[in-house]
């Protein structure tokens, strides 16, 4: 089986999309997925720490 | 030639006001205030890193045509590259929309700064929905005929057909791809004029 092939079994995109539906509000099942996963990058971009943060605020410090 | 009418050239004028405005040192710093050390600050330029790739791509289907990029596998995968990094284009511009609303981006005199993202943000929209009605393929044909009676209920069918392979592909590829290059440019540079936003001031604590 190829690589495409492989990706191609575990996600099937040639079947219907799915959906949630919650009185007139409708959302594919995809979109709520890539909704879910920029909130969670937002949250871990706000809160992680950035490489070098701690040193260049003591280098200021010194300054 | 003398001073005075030197002066008045508009090229001078120009360059002066632009040289005045943004120096070379403000346009390209050697260092960034300490605060920008956080990767919320990182999204606008992935945004730019994928908006390059996804010019990049548009121009490879553009040189090879919808036989090429339907029927073999390189063209497959630089149709996929395209779709792709517009999808990082914007799960990237939709982070750095929040991040900058949430820093409330436009104080200190950078109204402009945020207007020009918001429309950069609405052009790209038109451009991606463009850009789905140019896949040449079933898919762009139902999009179409729905976006078809959307479109007239706004009245704006009477110009923008959305059924015109010819008028939608030129909006695609030209026209929204120079307003949405022109409208980032102009939105670094404003970022440069004004610098990065500030956070917050911290609230002094009041004891009771």
């Amino acid at each position: 089986m190829t690589i495409s092939g492989l990706f191609a079994a575990i996600f099937p995109l040639n079947s219907l999309g799915h959906y949630l539906q919650w009185h007139i509000f409708q959302i594919s099942v995809a979109n709520l997925i890539v909704i879910i996963l920029m909130v969670i990058t937002f949250a871990v971009a706000l809160f992680a720490p950035f490489p070098g943060r701690r040193r260049r605020k003591e280098n200021r410090e010194h300054d | 030639m003398s001073t005075t009418e030197i002066d008045r050239q508009w090229t001078t004028r120009l360059r002066r006001r632009v040289a005045g405005k943004l120096p070379p040192d403000k346009l390209l710093p050697d260092t960034q205030p300490t605060y920008v050390s956080s990767w919320i600050y990182v999204f606008g330029v992935t945004t730019m890193a994928a908006l390059t790739v996804v010019i990049a791509t548009g121009c490879l289907l553009a040189l090879r045509g919808p036989q090429w990029w339907h029927g073999s596998s390189v063209g497959h995968f630089v149709n996929s590259l395209h779709l792709w990094s517009v999808e990082i284009f914007f799960f990237a511009m939709v982070i750095h929309l929040w991040g900058k609303y949430f820093m409330a981006a436009w104080r200190g005199g950078r109204a402009l700064t945020w207007m020009t993202g918001v429309v950069t943000f609405l052009t790209s929209i038109a451009a991606a929905f463009t850009g789905y009605l140019c896949q040449t393929n079933f898919d762009s044909q139902w999009i179409s005929t729905q976006a078809k009676d959307g479109i007239n209920a706004t009245g704006a069918g009477a110009f923008w057909n959305v059924l015109n392979m010819g008028q939608m592909l030129m909006w695609h590829i030209v026209l929204l791809p120079i307003a949405a290059v022109a409208l980032t440019v102009l939105h670094v540079l404003l970022v440069r004029v004004k610098g990065v936003v500030p956070p917050f001031e911290e609230r002094p604590k009041v004891s009771s």
